[in-house]
C-alpha cells in the first residue's frame, strides 16, 4: 500500500481548471502530478483527471483533438487496464471523443453558457470516483459549460440506465437539455467516469457551494488503497 | 535573423511597385494625401509635414492619424487627466500611470495590477465580437506588465430594457464577454448592467481585469540595447480591425453604425491563452528586456510606443510579419489591430530560448526587427523604407488641445425641476415590489450565469455580493476586493459630484466586505470633446475625481478615456466608471451582504437626508430626471469605510451592504434575498422586521439615496462593542429592526413575503431576454432571439 496516492492531471492547450483539480487532489489528500498532452507518459501515476476548459480552443468539436495527443493514447490503453480516469466538463467530452464513454455532448439546450450551483443526485456508487458517496445521495457541485447537452441513441441510454451506468443526475432543473437529465456517466468496469459538473469546485467552503466535490476525488484514493 | 519569415525578406515583388517610400514622398511633396478622411485636421497635417520635413509617406501618414487619434493620443483629455498626475502616490504604487497598467504592491511579495477599458463603439457595431475583443485587449495590457491575469469584471450600459434595439445588442455582449472570459479562464467576479435611453445608441462595454505578479517580475515596454531583436508573438496580421481607433473610437456615431462593421475585430480566445501561458514562461525566464501589447493601432501603436520609451532607435522589416492575406499593403499591416499579438524585445543570445518557449505553446513568434543606433524608426518593405520618423513624435507629442468648455445651458432647468410627489405610505409596498422588478435593480442573474465565475477557485464572493473578492494566497488567506460604479445620470445633473459620487460608492462596496480600499482606477465614458458643454462636464468629473482620490487619500493607478459616446447629435449621460481595489489581510473574514441568521440587530449606518434627485425612484416611477444627486461627504465616507473594516476584521460584523441606487429598501431586499444558510445551492433567504425611526416619511427613508450609508447586521452579542465604536467615530448608528421570519416586513408600512420578492427580483430579465438555462416558457417570444453565436460556445 503506498502512503499518499499520485493523481495525474493533463494539461492541454487551453485547459483552465487544471490547477482546480490539482487543489482538488491536494486537499482530499492525494499528491497531484502535472501530466502534459504533448508527452505520451503518465509517469507511474495511479489515477488521471482530464480537466475542465477548452482544449485546443474547442475547435472542430469539443475534445476532438485532444483526443489524439500523445498523453490520451496512453490514457486510453491504461483506462482499458483498469487505470481510474475522471472526466470533467471538458474532460468528459475528450472521453466520449475517445470512445471510453459512449454518447456525446452538444451546445446547451438554449444555447448560452451556464454556470451554476446545481444539486445532482448520485445514481451509481459502482465506480472508482464515487464509491465514497451514498446511492441516491443528493449533493450540489456547481455546473459550468457551453456544451454540456448529452445525447446518446436510445438503445444506448437505455443500456446505460439498465446497467446503472449513469452516475448522476441533474435535480430540479436542467441546466442544459441533457437526455434524462444526465450529468454523468461511467463505463461498464467503473474506472472511468464522465461528469459534466465541476467536483473540483465543491471542496472547500471559502470558495464553493460546500464541499460535496471532495467526494469524488476521496473516493478514488479509497479505492487506490483498497487495491 | 534565425527565423523562416526573414527569408521572405527580399526584394519588391512585381506589381507592388506602387509602394509609397520615403523616397518618393521626398520626391513628390506635391501629392494630394487624404488626411481628412484619417481624422486628422489641416493643422495636424502641416505639422506632421514640419515633423518629417517632407509630405509623409501612405504608411506615415496611417501612423499618424492613428496615433494622433483621441483614443490613441489623449488630445483632448491630456490638460485635464493632469490633475491625476499630481496626486500623490502612496506607498503601495510600484508603477503609475503612462504604462499599460498601473502596479500596486500587495505585500507578501506580491503586487497586482489592474485596469478598465472600454470598447463601446465596436459593441454597438458587433456586440458579441466587440465586447470579446475588449475583454481580449484589456487582460493583454495586464498580461504586458508581467502579472497572470486571474479575473475579469464589466460595466455595462445599454438603452432602455425594453427598446427592440437593446434586445440585439444586450445578449451579444453577454455572450462575447463570456465567450472570451469563460475561454481564457478567467472567473467574472462583478461588474454593473444599467439601462438608459441616452445609451440607445451608443452601449458601453468597459471591461476590467486584474492581475497578481511577483513584485520583482514587473515589466515595462521600453526598447533599449542596440542589437536587440523585435519579436512579434502571437496570431498573424490581418485586414481586421483596420481603422478601428480612429475610425470607430474617435467619432462620433452616425445613422450607419453597422455599416463600419469591418473596423470591428475578431477575437480568438484560445490564442490568447495560449500567449498569456508563453508569455509568463517568458517572464520567469527573464527572456524578455520590454514588451508591450498589440490593441488598439496595432504594430504602429506598439513599435513606437516601445521605441519612444526606450528612446532608441528602431528598425522594422514589415515583410517578415506573417500575414493572414498575402496583398495586404505596408500601411495595412501597421494599421491591423488584430488581436492576440504581442511584441518583446529580446536579447539576441535568448532569441532561440524565447522562439522554443512560443513553440512549446504553439505561439507564432517571429523576429521582424531590431533596436538600432539613433533616435528613428524605419520601417521596410521588401527592402525600402516605408517609414523614418522619430518615434517620439508619434507617441508622445502628439497635439494638444484645450477645448473650450462650457456649462450646459440646461443644466439650471434641469437641477431646478422638482421631485415628482411623493407617494402615501400605503402605496409603498406596490412600489417596492415595481422597484425590485425595475430594469435598474433587478435581479442580474440572466447575466452572470452566463459568466464563469468561479475557475482558478479562488472566488470568495462574486454577483450579487457588494464587490468581487478573491484570494491571492491559499497559505495566508491574502485577497482583494474589487468594485466599479458609475452613476450617469447624478454626473448629468453635476458631474463633480458624480465623479465623486462613483468614487464613493465603489469604495462603500470595497470596504462592506471588509477590505482596506487602496487603489483606484477610471474609465471615463463622455460624448464628443468637440462639444464645449461636454468638454464643460469632463472637465468637471475630473476635477471631482482628483479631489475625492485626494480627500480619502487613495492613489489614481491609470485610467481610460473614451470620448464620441454620441448618436447623431446625442449624447449619453456623461459616464465616470470609478473602480476601486481593496485588500484584505484573511479571506475568510470577508463580509457577505446577505443577512446571516434570525435574530440579529440591523443597524443603519451614516446619515439619511430626502435626496431623490436622480436617484432611480425618480426614474423608474416619474422617468424624472432632475433636481441635485446627493451631497458628497468624503470625510464622513472615510469613517464609514474606517468602520465596516474593523467591523470585519474584529469579527463583529454578520453581513455588511453599501446603500445606493434603490436606497435603503433596495439594500434590505438584496440582504434578505442573499441571506441565510444555502439549500439545494440557493441562499434561503432570511427575513426582517423593521422599525423605521421617527423623522422623516417613510417614503423618503425607504427610497433616498443619501451617500455614505451601509446597512449592517450584528450579533446581538456584538451590538454593545460594534455601536460603542460607530459612537466614538462619529458615525451615526440606528438600530432600525432585526433579522426575523420569512418575509420584509416594515412596521406600519409594508409587509411582502420573501418568496414574493424574489419572484419579482427574478423574473424581469428573462422576461425581456428569453428564459434562464433549464426554464421554459419565454415571456416574450419577439424579444427572445437567441445570442449571436460566438466562436468557442463549448
Amino acid at each position: 500500500m503506498r502512503v499518499t496516492a499520485r493523481i495525474g492531471v493533463v494539461s492541454f492547450p487551453g485547459s483552465l481548471d487544471d490547477r482546480d483539480a490539482q487543489r482538488a487532489v491536494r486537499l482530499a489528500g492525494g499528491r497531484p502530478v502535472a501530466l502534459w498532452h504533448a508527452d505520451a507518459d503518465l509517469h507511474g501515476v495511479d489515477a488521471v483527471v482530464l480537466p475542465g476548459g477548452f482544449s485546443y480552443g474547442d475547435y472542430l468539436r469539443a475534445g476532438a483533438l485532444a483526443r489524439f495527443s500523445p498523453v490520451m493514447g496512453t490514457v486510453i490503453e491504461q483506462a482499458g487496464r483498469g487505470l481510474p480516469v475522471l472526466g470533467i466538463c471538458n474532460g468528459f467530452q475528450v472521453l466520449c471523443e475517445a470512445g471510453l464513454l459512449p454518447g456525446a455532448l452538444t451546445r446547451n439546450a438554449h444555447l448560452h453558457f451556464v454556470n451554476r450551483d446545481q444539486r445532482l443526485r448520485v445514481e451509481s456508487t459502482a465506480s472508482a470516483w464515487t464509491a465514497g458517496f451514498a446511492e441516491g445521495q443528493a449533493v450540489v457541485v456547481p455546473v459550468k459549460n457551453g456544451e454540456g447537452n448529452y445525447v446518446a441513441a436510445t438503445a444506448v441510454l437505455d443500456e446505460l440506465e439498465g446497467e446503472g451506468r449513469v452516475v448522476a443526475r441533474y435535480l430540479g432543473s436542467n441546466p442544459n437539455g441533457s437526455a434524462r437529465d444526465i450529468a454523468g456517466i461511467r463505463n461498464a468496469a467503473g474506472n472511468v467516469v464522465g461528469i459534466m459538473p465541476h467536483p473540483e469546485h465543491a471542496v472547500e467552503e471559502l470558495t464553493g457551494p460546500g464541499t460535496d466535490g471532495l467526494v469524488f476525488f476521496t473516493s478514488v484514493l479509497s479505492t487506490l488503497v483498497a487495491a | 535573423m534565425t527565423t523562416p519569415a526573414a527569408d521572405s525578406a527580399g526584394p519588391l515583388p512585381e506589381g507592388r511597385s506602387s509602394v509609397d517610400t520615403v523616397d518618393r514622398a521626398a520626391a513628390t511633396p506635391e501629392v494630394a494625401q487624404p488626411y481628412a478622411e484619417l481624422g486628422l485636421e489641416d493643422g495636424e497635417y502641416a505639422a506632421i509635414r514640419a515633423v518629417l520635413g517632407r509630405r509623409p509617406t501612405q504608411s506615415e501618414l496611417a501612423m499618424y492619424s492613428i496615433m494622433w487619434s483621441e483614443h490613441c493620443s489623449y488630445k483632448s483629455s491630456k490638460v485635464h487627466l493632469r490633475r491625476f498626475g499630481e496626486l500623490p502616490k502612496g506607498e503601495r504604487m510600484l508603477v503609475g500611470m503612462g504604462e499599460n497598467a498601473g502596479v500596486v504592491d500587495v505585500g507578501e511579495g506580491l503586487a497586482v495590477t489592474f485596469k478598465v477599458e472600454s470598447h463601446n463603439h465596436p459593441s454597438y457595431v458587433e456586440p458579441y465580437q466587440g465586447a470579446a475583443t475588449g475583454v481580449g485587449g484589456i487582460v493583454r495590457d495586464i498580461l504586458t506588465m508581467g502579472a497572470r491575469p486571474v479575473l475579469v469584471m464589466d460595466s455595462l450600459r445599454f438603452g432602455d430594457a425594453q427598446h427592440p434595439d437593446t434586445a440585439r445588442v444586450l445578449p451579444g455582449v453577454v455572450a462575447g464577454v463570456g465567450g472570451y472570459g469563460n475561454c481564457l479562464g478567467l472567473p467574472n467576479v462583478g461588474g454593473e448592467v444599467v439601462f438608459d435611453p441616452t445609451y440607445a445608441g451608443n452601449p458601453l462595454v468597459n471591461a476590467l481585469c486584474l492581475g497578481v505578479l511577483p513584485k520583482d517580475r514587473i515589466q515595462l515596454s521600453a526598447a533599449r540595447g542596440v542589437g536587440n531583436v523585435v519579436v512579434l508573438l502571437g496570431a498573424k496580421t490581418g485586414r481586421d480591425g483596420i481603422g478601428g481607433v480612429s475610425v470607430l473610437a474617435s467619432a462620433t456615431f452616425d445613422e450607419d453604425g453597422p455599416a463600419r462593421r469591418p473596423s470591428v475585430q475578431v477575437g480568438d480566445p484560445f490564442t490568447e491563452k495560449l500567449l498569456i501561458e508563453a508569455c509568463l514562461e517568458l517572464y520567469d525566464a527573464q527572456l524578455v528586456e520590454g514588451i508591450q501589447d498589440l490593441g488598439g493601432a496595432g504594430l504602429t501603436c506598439a513599435l513606437t510606443e516601445t521605441a519612444a520609451a526606450g528612446r532608441s532607435g528602431m528598425r522594422a522589416h514589415l515583410d517578415r510579419v506573417p500575414l493572414r492575406e498575402a496583398s495586404m499593403e505596408p500601411h495595412e499591416v501597421l494599421a491591423s489591430e488584430s488581436q492576440e499579438r504581442m511584441l518583446a524585445i529580446v536579447a539576441p543570445a535568448n532569441l532561440p530560448a524565447v522562439l522554443a518557449t512560443a513553440e512549446k505553446w504553439g505561439v507564432l513568434a517571429t523576429a521582424i526587427g531590431e533596436v538600432v543606433e539613433g533616435d528613428r524608426l524605419e520601417v521596410l518593405w521588401h527592402g525600402q523604407a516605408v517609414v523614418d520618423v522619430p518615434p517620439g513624435s508619434l507617441a508622445d507629442d502628439g497635439p494638444v488641445y484645450d477645448r473650450p468648455q462650457e456649462r450646459p445651458a440646461d443644466l439650471d432647468t434641469l437641477q431646478a425641476a422638482p421631485t415628482p410627489p411623493h407617494p402615501p405610505g400605503e402605496v409603498l409596498s406596490d412600489l417596492l415590489l415595481r422597484m425590485v422588478a425595475s430594469p435598474n435593480l433587478c435581479s442580474r442573474r440572466w447575466v452572470v450565469e452566463q459568466y464563469d465565475r468561479i475557475v482558478l477557485g479562488d472566488t470568495v464572493l462574486a454577483w450579487p455580493q457588494d464587490a468581487g473578492v478573491v484570494r491571492l494566497s491559499e497559505q495566508t488567506g491574502l485577497g482583494i476586493a474589487l468594485a466599479t460604479d458609475g452613476n450617469g445620470r447624478y454626473a448629468r445633473l453635476d458631474p463633480y459630484a458624480g465623479a465623486q459620487l462613483a468614487l464613493a460608492e465603489a469604495c462603500r462596496n470595497v470596504a462592506a466586505t471588509g477590505a482596506v480600499p487602496i487603489a483606484v482606477t477610471n474609465c471615463l465614458n463622455f460624448g464628443s470633446p468637440e462639444d464645449p458643454e461636454v468638454m464643460w462636464q469632463f472637465a468637471e468629473a475630473t476635477r471631482g475625481l482628483a479631489d475625492a482620490c485626494r480627500a480619502l487619500a487613495l492613489p489614481l493607478t491609470g485610467g481610460n478615456v473614451s470620448f464620441y459616446n454620441s448618436t447623431a447629435e446625442v449624447a449619453i449621460n456623461p459616464t465616470p466608471v470609478v473602480g476601486v481595489l481593496g485588500l484584505l489581510d484573511d479571506v475568510a473574514r470577508r463580509t457577505p451582504i446577505g443577512f446571516a441568521v434570525e435574530g440579529e440587530s440591523v443597524l443603519l449606518l451614516g446619515r439619511t437626508g430626502e435626496e431623490l434627485g436622480g436617484s432611480e425612484w425618480a426614474w423608474a416611477e416619474h422617468r424624472h430626471l432632475g433636481g441635485c444627486p446627493p451631497v458628497v461627504d468624503l470625510a464622513a465616507e472615510k469613517v464609514l469605510a474606517e468602520v465596516l473594516v474593523a467591523g470585519s476584521r474584529d469579527g463583529m460584523l454578520s453581513s455588511a451592504h453599501d446603500l445606493s441606487d434603490g436606497g435603503l429598501a433596495q439594500a434590505l431586499v438584496e440582504s434578505c434575498l442573499a441571506g441565510g444558510p444555502r439549500q439545494d445551492g440557493q441562499p434561503a433567504g432570511v427575513g426582517a422586521r423593521i422599525v423605521l425611526p421617527r423623522g422623516l416619511s417613510p417614503f423618503v427613508q425607504l427610497f433616498s439615496e443619501s451617500a455614505g450609508r451601509a446597512l449592517v447586521t450584528v450579533p446581538r452579542s456584538e451590538e454593545l462593542r460594534f455601536t460603542e465604536m460607530c459612537d466614538a467615530r462619529g458615525l451615526p448608528c440606528t438600530r432600525i429592526g432585526v433579522t426575523d421570519g420569512t418575509g420584509l416586513e416594515v412596521q406600519d408600512v409594508l409587509s411582502l413575503a420573501l418568496e414574493d420578492l424574489r419572484e419579482a427580483s427574478e423574473a424581469t430579465l428573462p422576461a425581456l431576454f428569453g428564459p434562464l438555462a433549464g426554464d421554459t416558457a419565454p415571456a416574450n417570444p419577439v424579444l427572445t432571439a437567441p445570442a449571436t453565436g460566438g466562436l468557442h460556445p463549448g
